[in-house]
C-alpha cells in the first residue's frame, strides 16, 4: 500500500498543500509585518519582507486618529459582556428545553427554530429605529442587546443539554437543591465544553461584527474596531501603517485565543453542525 | 393566579409531609413546575422585542413611504418601483454571478485540500489544518482591509508579482470585471478553510467497514472515491452548499469596504444596496421592501435545495 505513493506522488502533493498555506497565512504575516513599517514603505518594492521598528509609531498615530484604546476597550467589553451574557441566556432556555415538559414546549422551540432563517437585513431598520426612540445610539446597550438571544445558541445548548442525565438533577432535587442552584452548579459545570463552544461562536460572532455597529455607532470613541478600521478608509489620507496595525489588533487576539484552544474553536465556529 | 395557588398549596402539603428534607424549595416561586418558564424567560422576552417585532414592523414598514415628513400606507409602491429600479436588478444580478462563480470554486478547493489532508501519506496533518483554518477567524473587515493593500493596483504586492512574469497590471478596483474577481478572491481566501475543516469532519466520519467492504471486492482507489466517499459525503456537501449560497446572498462587509459597490455599481449587492438606501437616503419604507424581497429569495432557494435533499434521500 505504501510505496503505491512514488517520491514525485509526494513532492506534488506537499507543493499543492504548501502554496495552500502560504495563501492562506501569508497575508497575516504580510499584515504584521506592514504594521512595523511606515505608511509609506508598505508599497516599497521589491516589498518588505522583515519586520520594521516603527510599531509604536503606529500605534501612537492611531492612537492620536481615532483613541484605539479606548476602541479596543470598546469591543472587548462588548464581546466580553455579550458572550456572558448570551451564553447563560442560551443555557437556561436550552435547559429549559431540554431537561422539562412544559406547555407549549414543543411549539415555542419551534418558533425559535424559525428566528434561525430569518436574514438579519429584515430586523436592521425597525432596530435602528427602536433605538433610535430609546435614545440608545452610541451606546453599548443598542450593540449588545439584540442579538443577546440567539437562536442558534439556544439550539446548540439544547442539543448538548439533552445528554445531562435526569437522575443527576433528580437526586439534587431530593438533596433539597433549588432550581437555580441545579442550574448553576450542576448544569453548568456538566456543561463545560459545549458552554465554552457556544461562548467562541459568541464571541467571535460579536467581536468580528460589522454592520449593525456600523449602523447603531456613528461616534468615533464608541467605535468598535471593525467600524473603526472602516472610517480610517473614508479618511482623505489614508495611513497604510495604521491600517495594518489596526487590522493586525483585531486579528491577533482571537489568533492566539485560537492557537491555544484549537479543538473549541473548530467545534465552535462550526457551531457544532459537524461532529469532530 | 390559579395555578401558582395550586403550586403554592402543594408545597404546603409537601412541607407536611416531609417534614424540612425539602425545606429549600418551600415557599419558593421556583418549583421544578416553574422553572422552565423562568429559564426560558429572557430569550423568548428578547426575542418579541428585537426580532419578532422587528420582522413585522419592517414588513409595515415596506407598504408606506414618506410624503413631507410623515408616513403614509401607499400598498405596493415600494414593490412596484423595486421591480422598475435598474440599480435593484443590477445588485441582484451582481450577487448572483458572485454566487455561482465563487461557491463553486471555494467547494471544490476545499473538498480537494481536505480529501488530500484525509488521505494516509500527508503527515504534520494538523499543521496543514491550523493554517488552513486561519482565515476564517478574521474578521470579514480585517479581511477586506489586507487584501485592499495587497490587490492595490499600482503599488500592490499582488500586481508585482504578477510583473515578474511578465504579467500586465491588473486593474482590480477600477475594472468592472477585476473588482468582482477581487471579491471572489477575497470571499474564497476567507471561507475555503471553513469548508475544508466541515469536509475533513465528513470524511473523518465515513465508517472503515464500508472501505474494507469495498477494498475485498477488489475496488481500486479511485473507484472508491466515486463509490464510497461522494455519496457518503452528499449531505454535507448540500449543508455547505445551503450555507455558502445564504452568506453570499447576504454580502456585505466586502464590498462595502474594498469597492463601496463600483465602479459602475459592478459590485453593488442586494444587501449593500440595503444599506445605502435606509442609511445613506434614509428611505426606510423601500429598504424594507429589498429586505422582504430578499427574505423571500433566500427563502425559495433553501427550500428548493433542501428539498432537492429531501427527495433523493
Amino acid at each position: 500500500m505504501r510505496n503505491q505513493y512514488s517520491l514525485l506522488n509526494k513532492i506534488v502533493i506537499y507543493s499543492f498543500l504548501l502554496i495552500g498555506v502560504i495563501i492562506s497565512i501569508g497575508p497575516f504575516y504580510w499584515m504584521f509585518i506592514g504594521a512595523t513599517h511606515p505608511s509609506g514603505e508598505i508599497f516599497n518594492i521589491p516589498p518588505q519582507l522583515l519586520p520594521g521598528d516603527y510599531l509604536v509609531e503606529n500605534f501612537i498615530s492611531l492612537q492620536e486618529s481615532l483613541g484605539m484604546l479606548k476602541i479596543i476597550w470598546n469591543s472587548l467589553f462588548i464581546a466580553l459582556t455579550f458572550t456572558v451574557l448570551s451564553t447563560l441566556i442560551s443555557a437556561a432556555a436550552g435547559y429549559a428545553f431540554a431537561k422539562f415538559q412544559f406547555k407549549g414546549r414543543d411549539k415555542i422551540f419551534f418558533m425559535l427554530l424559525l428566528t434561525i432563517m430569518i436574514p438579519y437585513q429584515v430586523t436592521l431598520i425597525p432596530l435602528f429605529e427602536l433605538m433610535v426612540s430609546l435614545e440608545w445610539l452610541n451606546t453599548y446597550s443598542a450593540v449588545i442587546l439584540p442579538n443577546l438571544a440567539f437562536p442558534f445558541g439556544i439550539y446548540l445548548m439544547r442539543q448538548n443539554m439533552k445528554s445531562i442525565p435526569d437522575s443527576l438533577i433528580e437526586a439534587a432535587r431530593i438533596d433539597g437543591a433549588g432550581e437555580f442552584r441545579i442550574f448553576f452548579t450542576i448544569v453548568l459545570a456538566t456543561m463545560r465544553p459545549a458552554l465554552a463552544a457556544v461562548a467562541i461562536f459568541l464571541f467571535m460572532f460579536q467581536w468580528n461584527n460589522f454592520i449593525w455597529p456600523l449602523v447603531i455607532l456613528n461616534s468615533s470613541e464608541m467605535f468598535t474596531l471593525p467600524v473603526a478600521l472602516s472610517s480610517l478608509i473614508g479618511m482623505a489620507r489614508v495611513d497604510y501603517g495604521q491600517l495594518m496595525l489596526g487590522a493586525t489588533l483585531s486579528t491577533l487576539p482571537i489568533m492566539i485565543f485560537f492557537l491555544i484552544l484549537q479543538k473549541q474553536f473548530i467545534s465552535g465556529i462550526l457551531g457544532g453542525s459537524v461532529k469532530e | 393566579m390559579a395555578r401558582l395557588d395550586k403550586v403554592e398549596s402543594g408545597k404546603h402539603f409537601k412541607k407536611r409531609v416531609l417534614v424540612g428534607r425539602l425545606s429549600k424549595t418551600n415557599g419558593k416561586l421556583v418549583t421544578p413546575k416553574t422553572a422552565p418558564f423562568i429559564f426560558i424567560a429572557p430569550a423568548v422576552l428578547l426575542l418579541f422585542a428585537f426580532t419578532l417585532y422587528p420582522v413585522i414592523s419592517s414588513f409595515l414598514l415596506s407598504f408606506q413611504t414618506l410624503v413631507e415628513g410623515e408616513r403614509v400606507f401607499s400598498g405596493l409602491d415600494n414593490y412596484t418601483r423595486l421591480f422598475h429600479d435598474p440599480l435593484f436588478y443590477q445588485s441582484l444580478i451582481n450577487t448572483f454571478q458572485l454566487l455561482i462563480v465563487q461557491v463553486p470554486i471555494m467547494l471544490f478547493i476545499a473538498l480537494t485540500i481536505a480529501v488530500t489532508l484525509h488521505s494516509p501519506i500527508v503527515k504534520m496533518n494538523s499543521f496543514f489544518r491550523i493554517s488552513f483554518f486561519m482565515p476564517a477567524i478574521t474578521a470579514l473587515v480585517a479581511a477586506s482591509i489586507i487584501f485592499m493593500i495587497l490587490l492595490d493596483e499600482n503599488y500592490g504586492l499582488v500586481n508585482y508579482v504578477l510583473s515578474l512574469i511578465r504579467v500586465e497590471k491588473i486593474p482590480w478596483f477600477s475594472d468592472p470585471l477585476w473588482a468582482k474577481v477581487a471579491i471572489i478572491i477575497v470571499m474564497t481566501w476567507r471561507w475555503t478553510g471553513y469548508n475544508m475543516i466541515i469536509f475533513l469532519a465528513g470524511l473523518q466520519n465515513i465508517p472503515h467497514e464500508l472501505y474494507e467492504a469495498a477494498s475485498i471486492d477488489g475496488a481500486g482507489k479511485i473507484s472508491k472515491f466515486f463509490h464510497i466517499t461522494i455519496p457518503q459525503l452528499k449531505p454535507i456537501f448540500i449543508f455547505t452548499v445551503v450555507l455558502s449560497t445564504i452568506g453570499t446572498l447576504q454580502l456585505f462587509d466586502e464590498p462595502f469596504i474594498l469597492t463601496e459597490g463600483g465602479p459602475n455599481n459592478a459590485t453593488m449587492t442586494i444587501t449593500l444596496y440595503l444599506y445605502l438606501n435606509g442609511f445613506k437616503y434614509f428611505d426606510f419604507g423601500y429598504a424594507s421592501a429589498i429586505a422582504y424581497v430578499l427574505v423571500l429569495i433566500i427563502g425559495m432557494i433553501s427550500w428548493f435545495q433542501l428539498k432537492l435533499v429531501g427527495d433523493r434521500d
